[in-house]
């Protein structure tokens, strides 16, 4: 139905003597799902718009044809046009009834002022499929489809009304009450929480079941890819690496960067799910440990106000980092995990109640962080170090990389400029850069290179614990397992005790020795990563380990255990349910190490 | 799909993801400012902008070694005289620059002077020459012209005003008051903007609150009678130096709030910034934050808005000079200038006397495009 031969594309005024999309091919057959998976820059964005003729400004295609044709004929003469070729009205015509497209961030891509109904029906209306009337009725049966609960409140609502969740569900009904015969989705899950990605991609596959249309899919995660796809298209640099259905494709990789993508992404290792003995005592040796916690968090609330209304971000957090552990910190979006990180910085203050106790030394008398006086806490942020989420922002554009890593000593006047440049030297060869390039500036490396910069910074000063607020989440997959096994070394080499923040468990689990899971703002369960993706106790935990899509074409989403545990508290089983009075249960240790939040058993009798 | 695909695997040669590939398309080493200067040649107009500011502000200095007469130098034989050319060939052979003398007589049926050219007497330029005294960079006497009109004629190649003061020469005179104007009013409005706008930004607060405010006030004055108010209190009878430097004070004084605004938004989206935050985190104090994080991330912001605003301040003196509320003369500047043009018979008659016109065009002109050049090659993601 739709051929893609040949296709090149490049940017006007580029410097680079290749194109940025180099002799692309590859087809959709009615019906199919194929995935174009490729990392940041490999120029499977610009393939998809070429489709729809929506190049960014500078682009052009040089080469190749995009045939499309639909075998329904409704496009008069029914032959394949090709779409590289076609006038702008003959375009317009296609897009939004017969192609439609979804975008990777809801709400820039719907128009704030107008509601949702009304844009919906824009793409009838443009299409002249219908009157008013019908347009209204259609879009209120597609609204209910897409899964709204009150469809005719979200007819009425603005974008900014709904939660992200129901802001890619009303893109994707804008997109598909048209029927159109192919539906691009560039990235439609990527700024989604894993349990509403699970929900989003069960219902495109639901909706292409129905109206037997194909879909073009554009993700970087092969987890997805497995979960979706009929046929792969794995893209490097603007070229077409391997292609093929996908169970070959990933089960049989053929090409080198194939293999090497499979082999980085994360996934949660079978083995937890074979061996619960081993989990259990792994899980009891942990629990036997004499407590020797480096940071503990006691009671620790934080509600934030915004105008007349109070959010509660943390409720009644207890939790310890030991010394030397690494302690996974997962939730979703909203649960509290980085506001937790804030709090653990001093970045902002707790609600008062809470006790923040921080231990220098094994043996020594803890330190009230939040009693604590001017040098006490300068002494603490030495010692407390945090890498950041984001490596384009944490680093400044106008300080030399040389400059970026030797601020921490500057501020804390620990040596002379001699000394210091020794050190620099050291700490870029130990994050694997080159100590040459220490005056080179941010903008000269590659988002991975920038958070081994970023980790340099935070080494310079000798901390005990290092604060990762999610240093992988802004990274392709490939760099993400280079960044990971970094931090995994380090702390080995320097005996660090690690609080890694994450919304993905796959990350988690290659490297925490504990996990706690969060989700609006209390803990609901937290064991050693063996326990805990072995034997999940918490629906929500339980949602979180099945939603997470797996490169593996025979181990599919299971979309209810997500619904379940994603949905409201009040739809769990019994001994997790909040009480009458909306208070939930407190945590419990259910097995040596391995605490959930449940009622006990006899309450659940 | 019950048929299968083919398996198609590319066997060429592929880039390595591991393997350490340059990062960016830019230079790995240049720095921020090397790359802001590239793509700032790269605006055309705004390179072209640079060098004819460039040149007119370096000339400053220099003006009356450059022009042929004085500014308050009187040529009674020739009032209202018009533009003169610089000819070359007389009757077909090579003579070298030279004019032809010109004599005026009034016209008394349509009131006005006339002016005839006498084509048979070519009287040749002389170069560094002695011309009318003047004071080399207000500390040397010097006499030396670099072109001198010939004995008995005269050299008004853009005419003459009312008084039969050279207008070219009085243009290039009264520039180094008119762009020098903006310069000094901007430095006043940058003082308080810069000042006012960064504790708003970085303490918040009623501070926040107060100035902004008074910004909002100071924007809803009307500009002129404001303008009006504040030049007609400096006193008359000052020297022409102190009411120059007065006029850049009440211009920077009104300026400051669009600048403040832009130092204060500034200041709060850097706050936000990660690296700031870093930087808080590792124990750095407020000052150190201010002068190593955040100046150097704005100082170039401010240089484009500066440029962007001193336009204005040129305009703002233009206007209340022709007012005749700003400078006075004897003081030249181009709005003194402009201010024989109110009378509308004389622009009719003479259309050369709304000469002055042009510069502040041009001037204002450079300013934008120049302006617009840096704020561009300030954006990181413009065209990459």
């Amino acid at each position: 139905m739709l051929k893609v031969e040949n296709l090149s594309i490049r940017f006007r005024r580029s410097t680079m003597p290749r194109p940025v999309v180099d002799g692309v091919g590859f087809g959709v057959r009615a019906g199919q799902s194929v995935a174009l998976v490729g990392e940041s820059g490999s120029g499977k964005t610009l393939t998809c718009r070429s489709i729809l003729g929506i190049l960014p400004r500078g682009a052009e295609v040089c080469g190749g044809s995009i045939l499309f044709g639909d075998r329904d004929g409704n496009g008069g003469d029914g032959g394949p046009v090709d779409l590289l070729r076609l006038s702008r009205a003959g375009l317009r015509a296609i897009r939004g009834s017969r192609i439609s497209m979804i975008f990777q961030e809801p709400m820039s891509a719907l128009s704030p002022l107008h509601t949702i109904g009304d844009q919906t029906m824009e793409v009838l209306r443009l299409h002249g499929h219908c009157d008013r009337t019908v347009a209204r009725t259609r879009c209120l049966a597609m609204f209910e489809r897409v899964g709204f609960p009150d469809p005719v409140r979200a007819f009425r609502s603005y974008p900014f009304q709904l939660s992200g969740g129901l802001r890619q569900r009303a893109m994707i009904a804008m997109a598909m009450v048209a029927r159109p015969r192919l539906l691009i989705a560039d990235e439609p899950t990527t700024a989604l929480d894993v349990t509403l990605q699970a929900q989003v991609l069960a219902l495109i596959k639901e909706l292409q079941g129905e109206t037997g249309m194909a879909v073009l899919l554009v993700t970087h995660d092969l987890g997805v890819v497995a979960n979706m796809a009929d046929a792969v298209v794995v893209m490097r640099a603007g070229r077409v690496m391997e292609s093929g259905c996908t169970a070959d494709v990933l089960g049989r990789p053929l090409h080198g960067y194939t293999r090497k993508l499979i082999a980085a992404a994360p996934g949660i290792p079978a083995a937890f799910a074979a061996a619960p003995e081993a989990a259990a005592a792994a899980a009891e040796a942990a629990a036997a440990e004499e407590e020797d916690a480096i940071l503990q968090f006691r009671g620790v609330s934080k509600t934030f106000e915004r105008g007349s209304t109070r959010v509660r971000a943390l409720d009644g957090v207890d939790l310890s980092i030991r010394r030397g552990e690494t302690l996974a910190i997962v939730g979703e979006s909203g649960s509290g995990k980085t506001t937790l990180a804030r709090l653990a910085m001093l970045a902002d203050r707790p609600d008062p109640g809470g006790t923040l106790l921080f231990r220098p030394q094994a043996g020594t008398p803890p330190l009230d962080l939040l009693a604590a006086s001017g040098p006490e806490l300068t002494a603490y942020r030495r010692l407390a170090q945090m890498v950041f989420q984001d490596p384009y922002a944490s680093l400044s554009p106008r300080m030399s990389v040389g400059e970026i890593i030797a601020e921490p000593l500057a501020i804390h006047d620990v040596c002379d400029r001699a000394e210091r440049r020794a050190r620099v030297r050291a700490l870029m060869a130990q994050v694997g850069l080159d100590p040459s390039w220490t005056s080179r500036y941010p903008h000269a490396f590659s988002g991975g290179q920038r958070q081994r910069i970023g980790i340099a910074r935070a080494l310079a000063l000798d901390p005990r614990l290092l604060i990762c607020d999610e240093p992988t989440s802004a990274l392709d997959v490939s760099v993400q397992a280079q960044v990971l096994d970094l931090l995994e070394a380090i702390k080995e080499r320097l005996g660090l005790s690690l609080m890694f923040i994450s919304h993905n468990l796959a990350v988690v689990a290659r490297l925490a020795d504990r996990v706690a899971v969060m989700r609006a703002g209390r803990i609901v369960e937290e064991a050693p990563p063996a326990a805990l993706f072995s034997a999940p106790l918490h629906p929500y935990t339980r949602a979180l380990i099945a939603a997470s899509p797996e490169p593996d074409v025979h181990r599919p989403i299971d979309v209810a255990t997500v619904a379940l545990g994603a949905g409201k508290p009040d739809l769990w089983p019994e001994p997790f349910r909040p009480d009458a009075d909306g208070r939930p249960p407190s945590l419990v240790e259910w097995s040596p190490g391995h605490f959930v939040r449940r009622h006990a058993e006899r309450r659940a009798a | 799909m019950s048929e299968s695909p083919e398996h198609y695997v590319d066997t060429r040669p592929y880039p390595d993801p591991e393997g350490a590939g340059a990062a960016t398309r830019f230079d790995p080493v240049a720095s921020n400012r090397r790359l802001m200067l590239r793509r700032f040649l790269r605006h055309r107009l705004a390179v072209l902008s640079a060098l004819f500011l460039g040149l007119s502000y370096l000339s400053l200095p220099f003006v009356d070694f450059l022009v042929p007469y004085g500014a308050n130098q009187r040529d009674v034989e020739h009032l209202y005289a018009p533009p003169q050319a610089v000819h070359l060939f007389h009757e077909g052979s090579f003579v070298g620059p030279f004019v032809y003398p010109t004599s005026g007589h009034p016209d008394l049926k349509d009131y006005r002077w006339r002016y005839e050219v006498d084509e048979s007497r070519p009287m040749p330029l002389r170069f560094l020459c002695p011309g009318a005294p003047y004071r080399f960079l207000g500390l040397v006497d010097a006499e030396v012209r670099l072109v001198c009109p010939p004995p008995g004629a005269s050299l008004h190649l853009l005419g003459t005003d009312r008084l039969g003061r050279d207008m070219l020469s009085r243009l290039a005179i009264g520039a180094q008051l008119s762009l020098t104007v903006g310069l000094l009013g901007i430095a006043v409005s940058f003082a308080i903007g810069i000042t006012l706008g960064g504790m708003a930004g970085y303490f918040g607060g009623w501070i926040d609150a107060g100035v902004q405010r008074l910004s909002e006030i100071l924007k809803s004055l009307p500009e002129l009678p404001l303008w009006l108010a504040l030049s007609a209190a400096v006193p008359a009878q000052w020297s022409p130096v102190t009411v120059f430097l007065c006029i850049s004070v009440i211009l920077g004084l009104l300026d400051w709030p669009s600048l403040a605004r832009a130092v204060r938004s500034r200041f709060l989206a850097l706050r936000e910034e990660d690296f700031v935050m870093a930087a808080e985190l590792m124990g750095a104090s407020p000052a150190r934050i201010i002068r190593r994080h955040l100046l150097p991330n704005f100082a170039s912001h401010l240089l484009a808005s500066a440029t962007l605003s001193i336009p204005s301040m040129i305009l703002g003196e233009t206007a209340l000079s022709f007012l005749g509320l700003g400078l006075r003369p004897p003081a030249t500047s181009w709005g003194v200038m402009l201010n024989d043009a109110q009378n509308l018979m004389a622009v009719e008659t003479y259309p050369w006397v709304s000469l002055p016109m042009v510069p502040v065009i041009l001037v204002v002109l450079s300013f934008n495009f120049l302006g617009d050049g840096l704020r561009d090659a300030l954006d990181p993601y413009h065209d990459d």
